[in-house]
């Protein structure tokens, strides 16, 4: 009886369990109330503008914090953020920010100027190990103290005029300067609360943490459980307080996208990070489809190792790149949600369009392959495509196998790799061909090119050209018009390519399924919301049900 | 008794001792490391990176201020969550694995005890086939597939119960609790059918039939007691199993619990991450199985001499 006894609680949980009900669900309540139920994709790492890198980090910390200028949500343009406006010199080397006098800190100090120098400081200081520290090199003398070549921050090109007058001298004119100053790396950080917590440049104090926390976005932190949700909510001292409409937003950290995808058919979420691509074709067939697709900044490739045989002979990585069928793969693996790419840049990168040097022919290929020694696959010693885990990448890189199985009769093999064995492979370059994708920080070609400079970081296909490094680093940053700067980039852009180090697959596209009561996210191609502008309209409901 | 406990701690902590060294030497072992990402990381920004989390270290010297920091206490901070420490990350995921956990093992042991009752008072016919094919079914399902069934049927088909999430919404327990637990339930069922076949064949349960008790009575009285011992035995490292094996079912749920740190920690190469969940969950482990074995020599009179005798 007494083992009996042990299971009356268990009896009583399981009926107190039974008798809850779902209720109202969160986009009800949430509409009612002008809260935003978010999918963020995961845990951010942090909240520290200067420590963070990631996607779901960018969407929280863009929220309570706020640069200089700011994207407009449709079209991009910098528009006034902290500085209510900007002058540029003739030459295009000195930018003078006028702080907005109303800008607030959230514990309503006001902003000023020498916040962005301590908080630059702080971002390029290298005991911060800041990993977008680079952002700011088009500053004077930035790299250099990044790098500890300089110790004497007052040799870096920011100053502080007065309270509210910050000017900023560039190497040479950075046309996509303003941009940079919407990114997180160069938010300003409140001095007084981090010096509270530790050293300048610490990184491991409980600064951001609620109740800590003190930002300059229309957001403050209201709550933050790891792994379950993050709460924002409007600020009291927000310059622009009276055009923010929502009264609060959840985060989830929505890891599995599945579930995030059911999540949102139960109304749970308003929006969410990713759609799973095989429930695309049912959201795309619904009337008022809640499915939201555009043209993202990025661009998925396979890095060539251009020392290792066979793909270091050029007419071999020709050959591979005009036997695949982009058009096919774009359309059937990936379920029409990417667009087929034949160069680094993604097309139309604010006005600029690289080159298409070659398409889909399977004739040239096979002629090129023979030209390199591999009549028809005869002689071919095998190549080897490295992926990381995951379902995507295989599918991928199967259809390629099978793709080049056909065209050119070679024999492929494919191998995954776990994430960090894969990064470690592509680092080392122990890899023939390995699959890579890059999204852009800011819209301009730069970003997409500078990758491939002689050494650089990024680079790890072995491929060297002066030419080509010298128009990156030293024509394009001086050229006086946009005409001659895309020009530049598009002769450099032509070079690379001609030499083939990667094999450029498709562009990336942004996916979404955004609940039909949500309205001010506006379709671009960075991907970037700023939910400022983001309102909600009470009784509007999903249509159609997806299986 | 007591000598047996303490003879099992003194062996637990050499079996805890080699658990960290292995840990410690495998993930740094690994290829990769905790900085790498798909940018590259400028050299200057990673070592500093590296002097702030002392890889610049020895690969001894870390080992040693490990177990120096681990001795009172302190599991260091977390690389992927820079100002978090492995201890309070610990401690936000406990709480919610163990609820899982107990709600799980709630549902596990009442309905696995009721279907392994019943179908042991009435062995080789439908009453028993029924539940134990059950039981099969539920052994065999994994909760990757069972979870997400649940989900379809409940939440997003009849729409009674919430899919996603911990303490959010009402009734968001109950689909995590159900999956975690079905699995233990399936076991508990067999256990407890196959306890209960053997006391009921006893010889002093023919004697309380004989005397005319009823036969609920014979069972809930005299039969339980002894069949559910080896039940009992395995509640402790289901309990155990259930805070480390939680993963499928917190990732499906969204649930913050420990499962899925522990496991993003070892693809982050977060390596205090790694070793401080398995240093726990391990020491978590020996303690349930400790007192595990304890209830079972408490209720084996055999054991509880033999451990009067000697400890061996």
């Amino acid at each position: 009886m007494r083992l009996f006894r042990l299971f009356l609680p268990a009896c009583v949980i399981a009926g107190m369990l039974t008798a809850c009900g779902s209720g109202e669900s969160n986009v009800e309540s949430g509409n009612a109330n002008g809260i935003l139920h978010y999918g963020n994709g995961a845990e951010p790492q942090g909240l520290d503008p200067h420590v963070v890198t990631g996607v779901p980090e960018n969407h929280i910390v863009r929220a309570l914090f706020e640069g200089l200028a700011v994207k407009n949500p449709e079209t991009l343009e910098p528009e006034p953020g902290v500085a209510e406006r900007w002058d540029i010199s003739e030459d295009g080397t000195v930018y003078t920010f006028y702080l907005n006098p109303n800008a607030r800190w959230s514990n309503g100090e006001t902003m000023t100027a020498s916040d962005y120098v301590w908080s630059w400081n702080r971002a390029l200081h290298p005991d911060t190990g800041s990993l977008y520290a680079y952002m700011l090199y088009p500053i004077v003398n930035s790299e250099a103290y990044s790098k500890r070549e300089i110790t004497d921050f007052g040799e870096v090109g920011v100053k502080a005029l007065d309270d509210h007058t910050l000017q900023v001298r560039l190497n040479a004119p950075t046309p996509y300067f303003l941009q940079l100053m919407d990114h997180y790396s160069t938010f300003a950080v409140h001095p007084e609360t981090l010096l509270k917590h530790g050293k300048m440049t610490d990184r491991f104090t409980p600064w951001t943490r609620v109740g800590n926390i003190v930002s300059n976005g229309p957001f403050t932190l209201e709550e933050w459980s790891l792994n379950r949700r993050i709460i924002i909510k409007k600020s009291e001292h927000y310059w622009d307080r009276d055009n923010v409409a929502l009264n609060g937003v959840y985060f989830y950290p929505t890891e599995n996208v599945i579930s995030e995808e059911r999540m949102f058919r139960a109304e749970q979420l308003h929006y969410t990070a990713v759609v799973p691509l095989d429930k695309i074709p049912d959201y795309r067939e619904r009337p008022d489809s809640p499915y939201v697709q555009a043209a993202y900044l990025g661009t998925y490739y396979y890095l060539v190792n251009t020392e290792r045989p066979p793909v270091d002979n050029v007419l071999v990585r020709r050959a591979l790149s005009y036997a695949l069928d982009r058009d096919t793969l774009t359309r059937t693996v990936l379920q029409d949600t990417a667009i087929p790419a034949y160069s680094i840049t993604p097309p139309d990168t604010l006005g600029y369009n690289p080159p298409q040097l070659f398409d889909y022919d399977p004739a040239k290929a096979r002629e090129l392959l023979a030209e390199a020694g591999y009549p028809n696959g005869e002689g071919w010693p095998g190549l080897e495509i490295i992926y990381n885990t995951q379902e995507a990448q295989r599918k991928i890189a199967v259809a390629v196998q099978q793709m080049w199985k056909r065209e050119l009769n070679i024999d492929i093999t494919i191998s995954n790799q776990e994430w960090k064995v894969y990064l470690n492979s592509v680092s080392q370059r122990e890899f023939q061909v390995a699959r890579r994708g890059w999204i852009g920080d800011y819209v301009d070609a730069n970003n997409f090119l500078d990758l491939f400079i002689t050494d650089g970081g990024n680079n790890n296909t072995g491929y060297a050209s002066d030419e080509f490094d010298d128009i990156i680093l030293n024509l394009a940053p001086k050229a006086k018009t946009r005409d001659e700067r895309y020009g530049l980039f598009y002769k450099a852009e032509t070079m690379m390519m001609n030499e083939m180090p990667i094999i450029p697959i498709y562009t990336y596209t942004s996916k979404h399924l955004i609940h039909p009561s949500v309205e001010g996210i506006y379709p671009n191609l960075m991907d970037s919301l700023n939910l400022k502008y983001v309102k909600l309209h009470p009784g509007r409901s999903l249509s159609g049900e997806a299986n | 008794m007591l000598r047996f406990i303490l003879w099992r701690l003194l062996q637990a902590i050499p079996v805890i001792f080699v658990v960290i060294t292995a840990t410690f030497f495998l993930v740094r072992s690994a290829p990769g490391g905790p900085f790498d990402s798909e940018k590259a990381v400028l050299p200057e920004v990673k070592r500093a990176l590296e002097a702030q989390y002392k890889l610049d270290l020895p690969l001894h010297e870390q080992y040693i201020a490990y177990l120096g920091d681990l001795s009172h206490g302190d599991l260091g901070p977390s690389f992927k969550y820079p100002g978090r420490s492995v201890n309070e990350i610990l401690g936000s995921g406990l709480p919610v694995t163990a609820e899982l956990g107990f709600y799980a093992l709630s549902f596990a042991l009442l309905i696995g005890v009721l279907a392994g009752v019943f179908a042991a008072l009435k062995p080789n016919t439908r009453q028993d086939y029924i539940p134990m094919g059950m039981a099969m079914i539920g052994i065999c399902m994994p909760s990757f597939l069972l979870g997400p069934l649940l989900v379809l049927i409940f939440g997003i088909y009849l729409d009674w119960l919430p899919i996603a999430g911990w303490g959010d919404l009402p009734g968001d327990k109950i689909l995590p609790s159900i999956t975690l637990g079905s699995a233990y339930a399936a076991y508990i069922a067999r256990l407890s059918r196959a306890g209960m076949l053997e006391i009921l064949s006893q010889d002093y349960i023919r004697t309380a039939r004989a005397k005319g008790l009823p036969e609920w009575r014979v069972v809930t009285q005299h039969a339980l007691r002894g069949g559910l011992i080896p039940v009992i035995a395995f509640l402790g490292p289901a309990f155990a199993g259930l805070l480390a094996g939680s993963f499928v079912v917190e990732t499906i749920f969204q649930i913050p619990g420990l499962g899925r740190f522990y496991v993003q920690a070892a693809f982050n190469r977060d390596y205090t991450m790694i070793l401080g969940t398995t240093v726990f969950l391990s020491t978590l482990i020996v303690f349930f199985n400790l007192i595990s074995d304890v209830i079972a020599a408490w209720l084996n009179p055999r054991l509880r001499a033999q451990f009067k005798g000697g400890a061996s």
